[in-house]
């Protein structure tokens, strides 16, 4: 059994084959820590998702208003094929997730239909207030029904909702009462919080199977601004134009265009780059007083902006984000880089992120030194280079290697205050030549050593205990010195985009792509390349193909 | 804003203002002259923690040396001696890996706690006895972590894992806010709107097979999951409707200090999480709100720390010297003695609740497991496995049974019998077993 809820800094892995040899050992016995779940066979079955907490926000704010905040934490979904949007696709429910799912929907509907919200999110006014209204009660719920459940409500499942209404109005002789108990029913229903996906019969490929309109207009909605689809893309659904290539094509163009291109974005690289571990970063205060909580926040978000400005505004080269200098801080931020950030914000107004770019020279570029990267992947009061490795290997590069096995024999440790190894290279290199445990550090520690000029806290440094720090290494076969260098070499590796490429994919479709779409994946990462490394590019590609939307069969 | 919660202010803020009746002490009527059962005479019910915290101790420095009563702890776990004649103790317990590459760290806890290391799908300890003890509670089970992650032990498969509660505040407001139900009220009348969700809930629990129609199978798995958790609640609204069986040492916490854990895997926070969830988990069994916890204290590969250290307990345990003097690893030891203190925190909550001529201990198994017979090699041999309480007369205590190559399960399965759960095997693979350890059994 491993620590399931969250995989927090998962599994110590190993690119497969890689064998011991009798080079020095390089080893971080710390970082070894329990395995995650391992993944399931790949399915070509549309899978139901349970929302994210994001999600759930995001839908709540569409269909209620921006002032509806959640009071509660859901039940966590863990990581399965470095995506929780893969695990929303494998996780049920539990009794107590279902009265945490049940309790935020109790405050929600409450708050919906309190005397100062009916009023616009009820189109009707109750016959009698202390009483049933069968009516005004179909109206409000088809409203928000249809928004809720991503399609319209089929017949038997509004008369059930209306029912429930009635009858709780009868009974508690409140019309706003019996409508707030059916609402919050309809939130702890499967058909809200999970996306379920129908599945028809293909109309281009006779004997294959898809999703429904409506299922592709949500799939389509996640993809790009993770939350449910609008009214224009549910009509697209209701009149058929999203099954064909035209009416998809128009609509693709039209989420990709929009604003809130920007929310997918970020929903799919905080889910990527693991962003939502940062919220359990804490680092020693004594040693990192400056690395506070809202620090953590800032530092996510510096990074969230300058991936969406690099690849929205500056419609820029995925691989540039391993490279580009250019960045956003806040005067919080300038205190763990060292730098100065001028801010000239009126007195009074909360401080504002401003434009930075690191000087020819500095030893920054590039997401990977960021604060956000190098303190998400340390221990709370040191670096560590194999987990920093191993999360190159993992997260960037979607290398996969196996778990260290039980009863390892630890035959030589070392002391790690010993006066002898200052550095973290020096003393990595000392500890033992462990033969099982050899291999997997080797291909992870080069990488995380040449991160070492940035500490725990991603502050920059350049000695470790009094001794100069060593940032040179290999990584498959190339060469580099320092960090810059190590984002150069990384931007080039195939695996870099085609990691993407897999990553996008899979987080799109809920699942990891089945063998059967090998072939599709290709031509999407030749068409990635085609297209620059283009993301905006990419999601439309993929969000256009057939393949997209294909099913199994329903069982 | 105060420091302090207590049941008034958790109410006022939840119910804004709407007048609560508080309950009346409790009638003598209701109890037996002892006060140790219930007035029908059936004995008050047995309960259960599932307490878990990894790394384990040093092997040969934790074994008593003398087998069956009258035993003394060996170092490491000197600070448990006070509390020697309710805890039950096995050495030389193993978990069976077979042929299977398991996870470090993971397979311990896999082999006490779900009998098996092959399939992440098997149930955990705690929820096998809340099937059997926990129907009849307001809360099947409760699950709490002092280390500030939702990572915890429960789960009833691999795709239904319980999310612990990371914050003493909440659970006391989840618990003893608004719907708490004193068991010793002089008046009981139901909630109309509790009434009202549970109509609806079941209106909801009757679409079950149209929505589980047309879907694949591991998704007909899923829903069938999510429909025992609308039924779990269900059950729950319906015993809020129903005037509760009095308890007569049933109290909130008076005082209860408000607290919330902050990230960064300090051991002095999980030990104040730990002291404030025994003393919830205490009050919450002693009034009958469930007979079922889990608390995870700082998981497998424990990352507790030091303020003010670069290592981790976990880090400590691979990397440190052993000490050629002590024999052990001493800051590791450093560590495996605030685990055996916050053990006795724990427990002594339990003893604070007084019940006729006894204690809630009485009627409690609180069950220690770990990660590793010996972290620093990652061993899963000589599993350090203990009870404290007496599981209502079921256990004798103050035992300590020496096992050498035995199954781990044995342990398990001897908690559950003795907890009333009808189970007579228990485990998959090399960890099955029907042998209860006899010794502990009264």
């Amino acid at each position: 059994m491993t620590r399931f809820t969250l995989p927090r800094i998962a599994t110590f892995l190993v690119a497969a084959g890689v064998v011991a040899a009798a080079t020095p050992a390089v080893i971080d016995f710390a970082s070894v820590k329990a395995a995650a779940p391992a993944a399931a066979e790949a399915t070509d079955q549309a899978l139901m998702r349970r929302l994210t907490p994001q999600q759930y926000q995001r839908i709540v704010s569409d269909v209620f208003g921006v002032d509806m905040e959640i009071q509660g934490r859901f039940e966590p979904v863990p990581r399965v094929s470095g995506l929780l949007e893969v695990g929303t696709g494998k996780v049920g429910l539990t009794a107590s997730g279902f009265q945490q799912y049940y309790t935020i929907a109790q405050g929600i509907a409450a708050k919906a239909l309190d005397e100062q919200h009916r009023d616009f999110l009820v189109p009707c006014k109750p016959a009698n207030a202390q009483a049933a209204d069968a009516a005004c009660a179909q109206q409000f719920l088809t409203k928000v029904g249809e928004l809720l459940y991503r399609r319209p409500l089929a017949a038997d499942e509004m008369k059930t909702q209306v029912d429930l209404a009635s009858k709780g109005a009868n009974d508690l002789k409140n019309f706003y009462t019996g409508l707030a108990l059916s609402l919050e029913s309809m939130m702890v229903q499967p058909q809200f919080i999970y996306r379920q996906e129908t599945v028809v019969p293909s109309k281009s490929k006779p004997g294959q199977f898809e999703l429904d309109a409506y299922s592709k207009a949500t799939r389509l909605s996640f993809f790009f601004w993770d939350t449910s689809p609008d009214r224009i893309l549910m009509d697209a659904a209701k009149d058929g134009s999203l099954d064909t290539p035209a009416g998809m094509k128009k609509q693709i163009e039209r989420l990709a265009a929009s604003p809130r291109l920007e929310d997918g974005m970020r929903s799919f690289f905080v889910d990527m780059l693991q962003f939502d571990q940062l919220d359990l970063v804490g680092k020693d205060a004594t040693l990192y007083p400056n690395f506070t909580r809202n620090a953590v926040d800032d530092a996510r978000e510096q990074t969230l902006r300058t991936i969406t400005d690099h690849l929205i505004n500056q419609n820029g080269d995925y691989r540039g984000l391993f490279t580009t200098r250019k960045t956003f801080l806040t005067p919080m931020l300038g205190s763990l880089y060292r730098v100065s950030v001028r801010s000239d914000v009126p007195n009074g107004y909360p401080q504002e992120w401003t434009a930075y770019q690191y000087p020819e020279g500095d030893p920054r570029a590039g997401i990977l030194t960021h604060v956000s990267f190098v303190s998400l992947h340390s221990h709370p009061g040191r670096t560590s280079p194999t987990i920093r490795g191993k999360a190159m290997r993992e997260v960037m590069l979607c290398q996969k290697v196996p778990d260290p096995p039980g009863n390892v024999n630890f035959t030589v440790v070392q002391d790690t205050t010993n006066p002898l190894y200052k550095t973290a290279r020096e003393r990595l290199n000392a500890h033992a030549t462990e033969a099982m445990c050899t291999g997997c550090h080797k291909i992870t520690d080069p990488i995380g050593l040449a991160l070492e000029n940035f500490d725990s806290d991603g502050a920059y440094r350049t000695s470790e205990n009094g001794a100069p720090i060593d940032t040179n290494g290999t990584i498959d076969g190339k060469p580099f010195n320092n960090a810059l260098t190590l984002g150069q070499v990384v931007s080039q590796l195939p695996a870099a985009t085609s990691c993407l490429v897999n990553r996008l994919s899979a987080y799109g479709l809920g699942r990891d792509v089945p063998r059967s779409q090998g072939d599709w994946l290709k031509t999407i990462q030749a068409s990635f390349a085609t297209n620059g490394y283009r993301v905006t590019d990419l999601m439309k590609t993929l969000a256009a193909s057939p393949e997209f939307y294909q099913s199994a069969a329903p069982k | 804003m105060s420091a302090i919660l207590n049941r008034r202010t958790v109410l006022r803020g939840m119910l804004g203002g709407t007048v609560i009746t508080v309950g009346l002490p409790m009638l003598d009527c209701f109890l037996d002259s002892n006060g140790e059962a219930m007035a029908d005479g059936a004995p008050l019910p047995k309960t259960f923690v599932s307490w878990f915290q990894g790394l384990g101790f040093a092997p040969t420095y934790w074994e008593p040396k003398k087998v069956g009563m009258g035993y003394e702890f060996g170092p490491q776990m000197k600070t448990l001696q006070t509390l020697r004649d309710k805890i039950n103790i096995a050495s030389g317990l193993k978990v069976f890996l077979d042929a299977h590459p398991a996870g470090a760290h993971s397979a311990g806890p896999a082999g006490c706690l779900q009998g098996g290391v092959s399939t992440p799908n098997l149930p955990t300890i705690d929820q096998i006895v809340a099937d059997a003890i926990g129907t009849r509670t307001r809360y099947r089970s409760i699950e709490v972590s002092c280390d500030g992650t939702q990572e915890g032990y429960s789960r009833r498969s691999a795709t239904a894992i319980n999310p612990p509660q990371t914050s003493p505040t909440a659970l006391y407001a989840d618990i003893f806010g608004s719907g708490f139900v004193d068991p010793n009220v002089a008046e009981f009348k139901p909630d109309p709107l509790v009434m009202a969700r549970k109509s609806v809930l079941s209106a909801v629990a009757a679409k079950r097979e149209k929505l589980t129609q047309f879907v694949g199978a591991s998704d007909r798995m899923r829903l069938d999951e999510y429909f025992s958790s609308l039924r779990s609640m269900e059950q729950k609204l319906q015993i809020q409707l129903e005037k509760p069986a009095p308890m007569e040492a049933c109290s909130s916490p008076k005082n209860f200090k408000k607290f919330e854990v902050q990230p960064g895997m300090l051991i002095d926070e999980a030990r104040e999480a730990n002291r404030l969830f025994a003393q919830l988990l205490a009050h919450a069994f002693s009034c009958g709100q469930t007979n079922v916890a889990h608390l995870n204290f700082g998981g497998s590969s424990s990352d507790l720390r030091e303020a003010g250290s670069q290592q981790t307990f976990h880090m400590y345990t691979h990397e440190e010297m052993v000490d050629p003097v002590l024999g052990y690893q001493k800051k590791v030891a450093w560590f495996s003695n605030q685990v055996t203190e916050a053990l006795v925190d724990f427990a002594h909550a339990f003893e604070a609740i007084k019940e006729g001529k006894g204690t809630l201990l009485d009627r409690a198994i609180i069950m220690y497991s770990t990660d590793s017979g010996y972290a620093r090699s990652h061993s899963v041999e000589n599993m350090p496995m203990m009870t404290i309480g007496g599981a209502g007369g079921a256990l004798k205590t103050g035992v300590h049974v020496s096992a050498p190559g035995d199954g781990v399960t044995r342990f398990g399965l001897t908690v559950m019998q003795a907890l009333g759960v009808p189970i007579g095997s228990w485990g998959i693979e090399s960890n099955t077993t029907t042998k209860t350890i006899t010794e502990f059994l009264a």
